[in-house]
């Protein structure tokens, strides 16, 4: 079975097709990168896939199951350009807010736990409005992980992460990659994605270029995609 | 039971922020306080004539007072993308918009139970002895509008000029609940009996709340998803 | 093709409401007790008719788009409300002029006139809401909700209105058994109505026009800004 099933997407803001007829297919335990240039529809199908937007024509499938199935929303963990916590409430409380929405049977504990896994356990008290952009960086992920989700949905998870976020991200990512979860992100930078992608998908303007498995040339040189796929 | 524990994280989370900085509350509360101020450069305060339209004015206070919480309601979510964290989360639009209701509600009633008695100070009304009865008109009409205010302030939040189209779309569809309530206000704040012919104006104010929590609730995820 | 039929449209009710000025102002005598104001009223009552048909016209439009998600519904949701909104004006407006004239008073809180007053601001917030919203998706979905909110919430408006206060004058077409309208009066009356309902489809299908045209130069738009 795969684990995200994209056929015949279509998306339009207005008459302008944001997405033409995307079809994508990604399998358990694997990691694809969605790259692309600004504007040419990355951000639109993450959206789509985490159930934030309607597609006009096509489906997808998650897990077997619609994506803004109730169900599904439970088994992905979305991270997007914002980094979804609230400013006013602390560490403590914003992770066992989501723990409460994912109906988790223990929020305090789960919680916690996220809070040491993300070296957050010094500040679990203080208010989100006072953490450095790192804390933030990492709080936010550890809200993405908590629920141990199946599907990880990330947009451009890398830009803008201090060295400690990214690694903690990049290890997150690691071992879930490894524990067969599956992985779809965007992002500009390629390199970072890269190592870690099994497969590649280009989208240029709404249109997917490329779909394929990561080779090694592309990751010895990333601009590679870009020269043979990147314009119409 | 499902439905209400989510919602209710929502509505827990709201009030505690709330508490932390007290801004709304307390922009609200000023606010209220100008108005009444206002009021009395408007007609004679002393006069007979100011309990014929003391309901008007304590609704008056009420709505104006609520659009600046109602306004922050969903604006608040929009600091970091709070608000697509909540969507793409396993709560349903309908249970994430019933627990921002609930919030509002609660801020709303505080801020009007803070304003009555200065309201009965300043117009020098007498304590109401219906005043459970004041309550319950004030419960209801808040309701009202609350869901719709609440509904609104989903539909507006990414709008240019937001603060100012909340208060444009919803005061005109608030006209029945203020009607009522503000008819049953005056006659109860008058110590006057409730009539017969003015029952109509209770089943009016649950009518209106019934017939806008389903329609909002029904609606709510076409609004926030699509 | 759609421009013979707004051409062919437009000849017609301009003819038709020639022929209708020529009948009310040289055939038709002055009414006993309004004198000549009284005309005023056949373009007061299709225009308020109208107006008020066409939001619920425009509600079902902006359900189907919900239901369809079919932007041309969107364009004639929207085409329909704005021109139900021209003509609530000259409804509130030409009433306006006629309480002028018959009452002494420009403007008076009744029961009918509020509630009109009333939808006719709901629909004021709803161009306003069109205005906006950028992108033409959103748009359409807010807009659509916007206008169910609306139409259910007229009819409790318009019950609690009619509870609060009562002084309009009684339905005209109602009690013309009695007598309220001569025969010779009411031909021209439903003649009006039929020019003002020409009138209405024609500005709504121009306003279509520019609305799908608007649509197109806002893709174009988006086009090149992805370029």
């Amino acid at each position: 079975m795969t684990a995200v099933a994209i056929q015949g997407v279509w998306k339009f803001y207005g008459d302008y097709p944001a997405l033409k007829d995307i079809s994508l297919s990604v399998n358990p335990g694997s990691c694809l990168a969605l790259i692309g240039r600004n504007g040419a529809g990355k951000t639109t199908l993450l959206r789509i896939l985490a159930g934030l937007s309607k597609t006009a024509k096509g489906s997808i499938t998650i897990l077997g199951q619609d994506a803004r199935d109730e169900n599904t929303r439970r088994r992905i963990g979305v991270l997007g350009h914002g980094i979804g916590v609230y400013e006013e409430l602390s560490a403590f409380e914003n992770l066992r807010l989501f723990a409460k929405l994912y109906g988790i049977a223990d929020p305090q504990k789960i919680a916690s736990e996220w809070l040491e896994r993300t070296g957050l356990e010094r500040v679990r008290d203080g208010l989100v409005r006072e953490f450095s952009r790192g804390m933030r960086q990492r709080l936010a992920v550890a809200r993405t992980f908590l629920h141990n989700p199946s599907v990880l949905l990330l947009d451009e998870p890398f830009t803008a992460l201090d060295d400690r976020a990214i690694a903690v991200l990049q290890d997150l990512l690691k071992t879930a990659l490894a524990e067969g979860r599956t992985i779809i992100m965007s992002t500009h930078q390629l390199r970072e994605a890269l190592e870690l992608a099994t497969g590649v998908a280009l989208i240029n303007r709404g249109k997917l270029a490329f779909t394929g498995p990561r080779t090694r040339e592309m990751l010895e040189d990333p601009a590679w995609l870009y020269r043979n796929y990147g314009e119409a | 039971m499902n439905f209400l524990r989510q919602s209710l994280a929502i509505a827990g989370k709201d009030l505690r922020s709330e508490l932390r900085s007290k801004e709304t509350v307390n922009a609200s509360l000023s606010f209220a306080l100008v108005i009444l101020l206002l009021f009395s450069f408007a007609f004679d305060p002393g006069s007979e004539q100011v309990h014929e339209i003391a309901g008007g004015l304590l609704w008056l206070v009420f709505a104006f007072a609520g659009t600046l919480i109602l306004n922050r309601s969903f604006a608040r979510e929009l600091v970091n993308d709070c608000l697509d964290a909540l969507i793409s989360s396993p709560a349903s639009g309908a249970q994430l918009f019933f627990g921002k209701c609930l919030a509002n509600y609660v801020l709303l009633v505080v801020v009007e139970s803070a304003c009555l008695p200065v309201f009965v100070i300043f117009y020098n009304s007498h304590w109401p002895r219906q005043w459970l009865l004041l309550f319950l008109v004030m419960l209801l009409g808040t309701w009202g509008i609350t869901v719709i205010g609440t509904l609104f302030s989903a539909m507006t939040v990414n709008l240019r000029l937001r603060e100012l189209m909340l208060p444009t779309l919803i005061y005109p569809m608030l006209i029945p609940a203020l009607m009522g309530a503000i008819r049953l206000s005056t006659l109860i704040l008058a110590g006057e009996p409730i009539g017969a012919d003015d029952q109509i104006w209770f089943r009016l104010l649950v009518a209106f709340d019934i017939i806008f929590t389903i329609l909002t609730l029904a609606l709510v995820e076409i609004v926030l998803v699509g | 093709m759609r421009l013979k039929i707004i051409l062919t449209l437009s000849v017609v009710c301009g003819l038709i409401l020639a022929w209708n000025l020529h009948t009310m102002f040289m055939k038709v005598p002055d009414e006993a007790n309004q004198g000549a104001i009284f005309r005023i009223f056949y373009f007061h009552f299709p225009a308020a008719i109208t107006s008020f048909a066409g939001f619920y016209l425009g509600m079902f439009a902006g359900v189907g788009y919900l239901i369809t998600k079919n932007l041309k519904l969107d364009s004639i949701a929207a085409s329909i409300n704005e021109v139900s909104l021209a003509f609530a004006t000259i409804a509130l407006v030409t009433g306006s002029i006629w309480g002028r004239v018959i009452w002494g008073i420009w403007w008076t809180w009744d029961a009918r006139i509020t509630s009109y007053f009333v939808c006719w601001l709901l629909y004021v917030g709803y161009l306003m809401m069109r205005r906006a919203i950028d992108d033409p998706t959103t748009r359409a979905r807010l807009c659509a909700v916007l206008s169910i909110f609306a139409a259910i919430d007229i009819v409790i408006v318009w019950k609690s209105i009619e509870w609060w206060r009562t002084q309009h004058p009684g339905p005209v077409l109602e009690i013309r058994g009695g007598g309220g309208m001569a025969a010779g009066m009411e031909a021209p009356l439903w003649w009006n109505f039929l020019a003002m309902l020409l009138l209405f489809t024609v500005l709504i299908l121009i306003r279509m026009r520019q609305e799908s045209m608007r649509r197109e130069i806002d893709s174009l738009r988006r086009y090149a800004h992805a370029f």
